[in-house]
């Protein structure tokens, strides 16, 4: 008999003032009774609209059917045949508008907890799982992938477990991408990135750190090493700024460079050797997950006081209602409808305030979003001595200014062939960020996997030619 | 992992290392520089590629030690290794163009470690290439012999007349321009504050001058904009854009604020490196 329970099963989370300085991770994770219990709640619907809501398409009623059962094995079994990252995707999706917003349950009440139940396989998999993950036969042909991040990794796995000799090119020292520099620790711990990438190394995948495709080594140059295909996943790095006076002030970041800064370089550590600005007050500009991330961790390194400045309301705001409602759980204070103008300088170079011109929500523009207008005279100074620009990102121009034949479209994303994911430079494909302008991980995962079946698909009709 | 091959000590607080990077030494170009950060707990520091061996994959840095990071790099020995070392970054220096033409490379103190390969190239693409090389006094003056291989003339210059010349870079430029030279370009390369001068003077002569810049760098690849500048009132990175630019053109105090940025801390982490050096040699 299911579970008719019309609300999820809570997750444990640790108390907002407790987490609000510290770096542990804040939402817990079920227990194996609470797992069994919520996994009850599926109905195993026979046209399963959730496993079509999932970007990477996990079996989702038959992991959740063998997690009823207790036989969590068997469960991280049957999601592994289509993420390999699980641990990751569980954690950071935005589950309310992917799998969970079609499953059934959701239509009277709430829907199944699919991402807190797949983090919870995943985590009993790391804990106590046993068996290795067999080490795929190789066929010797060689696919270089370009960028370690969601994309990458999800195109290296799946190519490596059809047995490609896959290399991965990164130019961090640590592979991840975002989810090592931008995710902060508290909702992604870095131990579980690590693992994560080890057991697609542990099938065979080769990891080049400290290697920048376009100035190390360029794509052209694979190829005559004898690759013979690239996935190109380098992402939307490259951090916009406003163009407002003193941007260039002391106490002025990117999100990235604060972001990386505290995630990849352990900056709110003592050991580690990077340095951060130590903040009384904080502006953050913009209202999109990075934008609450940077929030949460400048609150955790010990600002008394941490602003997110946006220039919409709170209904137009990209980050996902969750991490506002943590934020704000955290004591982030919120300044909506609020636009800089300028930063003011102290007269020594460093940050001392920030103007604000109050806006109002005019017509609807060409996104639908209805458009800020500021109203005249209203401008205030809001008393910061730090501001992190979190206006989004685009892509680095560094590939595509190296690769002759790439073709960009006006925002600088590489255009690809909609099905196979491939460039206009034959043998060369490409997903995730790097096509799309900044979006989601799963996003990301889901072209890493599209473009390693259509990279599978060429070099199988080439080996038959 | 990255091997150092060489360490040599050059003066009093500057040391040179040959580190094994096939990768690197296959690409690199005069003007590039490397991110090389020496452990698992260390920060990134950008570095300018000084030489390099492309047969035997060898790249050739140059650092003053400075702070907590370059004192930890300079302890490193022979056949020990650097946790990573990512490059070539940045572009390379323009010398082509110079063929034909009279130029004046300055180096100020560790900046000659940078100035000497590109006024090398320079001249080696056919430019007459006066060097000028300023140090603060004469314990601290090096790459003398590598500098006169590089150019048609050098000018050594000390600030307290302790070697060569008594003097400012400045100053001999100055005097060189008054007494006839007639140079197409300048390229100066060291301190922000002796670039600005350079640049100041250049300017009143109208002689177009190119500076090397060294901001604050984390990733080195374009995507933080910790590097950022004011060049000509527009905003660039210094890693992808630069780091050459315009003298002229740079906003020169506004870099020198940002580049103190992080001013106290790290004057705490030096302290906190040489008290943890003290406590290890009184151990022993």
């Amino acid at each position: 008999m299911a579970n008719m329970s019309a609300t999820k099963l809570p997750m444990p989370e640790q108390d907002p003032a407790v987490r609000s300085r510290n770096f542990e991770e804040v939402a817990q994770g079920y227990t194996a009774e609470m797992a069994v219990e919520e996994a009850r709640r599926c109905l195993h619907c026979k046209n399963s609209p959730c496993v079509a809501g999932c970007p990477v398409n996990i079996r989702i009623p038959e992991f959740i059917a063998k997690v009823a059962e207790g036989d969590f094995q068997a469960a991280y079994e049957i999601i592994h045949t289509t993420n390999t990252l699980p641990a990751i995707s569980g954690r950071v999706c935005p589950q309310e508008s992917q799998c969970e917003c079609l499953c059934v349950r959701g239509k009277k009440g709430e829907p199944v907890a699919i991402g807190r139940l797949e983090r919870f396989v995943a985590d009993w998999y790391r804990e106590h799982g046993t068996e290795k993950t067999a080490k795929p036969a190789s066929n010797g042909v060689k696919v270089a992938v370009v960028g370690s991040g969601p994309a990458g990794l999800t195109c290296a796995s799946d190519l490596g477990k059809l047995g490609y000799a896959v290399t991965i090119f990164e130019a961090f020292h640590t592979a991840g991408g975002v989810l090592v520099y931008g995710i902060p620790q508290f909702r992604l711990p870095k131990e579980i990135v690590r693992h994560e990438v080890e057991g697609i190394l542990d099938m065979g995948v080769e990891l080049r750190l400290d290697t920048v495709i376009g100035k190390t080594i360029t794509i052209d140059e694979l190829f005559e090493q004898g690759y013979q295909a690239v996935f190109v996943g380098s992402g939307a790095g490259l951090p916009m700024f406003m163009g407002i006076p003193g941007e260039t002030l002391s106490g002025v970041y990117s999100a990235n460079e604060y972001l990386t800064r505290v995630n990849l370089m352990k900056a709110y550590l003592e050991e580690y050797d990077t340095p951060i600005k130590k903040s009384r007050a904080v502006a953050v500009v913009g209202g999109g997950n990075v934008a609450m991330d940077a929030a949460r961790c400048a609150k955790r390194i010990g600002a008394e006081h941490v602003y997110v400045v946006y220039r919409r309301s709170e209904a137009e705001m990209p980050a996902r209602n969750e991490e506002i409602h943590h934020a704000r759980e955290e004591g982030i204070e919120f300044h909506l409808l609020n636009n800089p103008t300028r930063i003011l300088s102290d007269g020594k170079g460093s940050v001392a305030g920030m103007e604000c011109i109050k806006m109002e929500l005019g017509e609807p523009d060409a996104s639908g979003r209805r458009r800020p207008v500021e109203v005249p005279g209203s401008e205030f100074v809001l008393d910061v001595d730090t501001v992190i620009m979190s206006l989004g990102t685009t892509p680095n121009p560094l590939i595509r200014s190296t690769t002759p034949g790439l073709e960009t479209n006006r925002k600088g994303c590489l255009v690809v062939h909609e099905d196979t994911m491939e460039t206009t430079r034959p043998h060369v494909y490409a997903g995730g960020d790097a096509v799309t302008g900044a979006a989601t991980v799963i996003l990301a995962m889901g072209a890493g996997k599209r473009a390693a079946k259509a990279i599978h698909e060429a070099l199988s009709a080439k080996k038959e030619d | 992992m990255y091997k150092i091959l060489r360490r040599e000590t050059l003066s009093s607080n500057v040391v040179l290392m040959d580190v094994e990077a096939p990768m690197v030494a296959k690409k690199c170009l005069p003007g590039q520089f490397i991110i090389l950060r020496v452990n698992e707990e260390g920060e990134r520091i950008p570095l300018t590629i000084a030489h390099y061996d492309r047969e035997k994959g060898v790249v050739t840095i140059i650092f003053q030690t400075v702070g907590a990071t370059t004192m930890e790099l300079a302890e490193l020995k022979e056949g020990e290794y650097i946790h990573d070392f990512v490059g070539p970054l940045g572009n390379p220096s323009e010398t082509e163009e110079f063929k034909g033409k009279k130029v004046a490379v300055i180096g100020g103190g560790l900046g000659c470690a940078i100035a000497w390969p590109q006024a090398k190239a320079i001249h080696e693409a056919g430019g007459t290439v006066h060097m000028i090389a300023g140090f603060r006094t004469k314990e601290i003056v090096m790459l003398e012999e590598q500098m006169r291989e590089s150019c048609d003339e050098l000018f050594m210059m000390t600030d307290d007349g302790t070697y060569g010349e008594k003097g400012f870079v400045t100053n001999k430029l100055e005097s060189l321009i008054e007494s006839g030279e007639k140079y197409d370009a300048v390229i100066a390369i060291g301190p922000l504050v002796m670039m600005k001068f350079v640049c100041v003077l250049t300017k009143k002569y109208n002689i177009p001058t190119i500076v090397s810049m060294n901001p604050i760098m984390i990733d080195g690849t374009g995507m933080c904009g910790g590097c950022r500048l004011t060049v000509d009132g527009e905003t660039k990175f210094a890693c992808v854009d630069g780091p050459d630019f315009d003298g002229h053109k740079v906003d020169f105090d506004e870099t020198i604020r940002r580049s103190r940025m992080y001013a106290e801390q790290e004057a705490a982490a030096r302290e906190k490196h040489a008290c943890r050096m003290e406590g290890m040699n009184n151990g022993k």
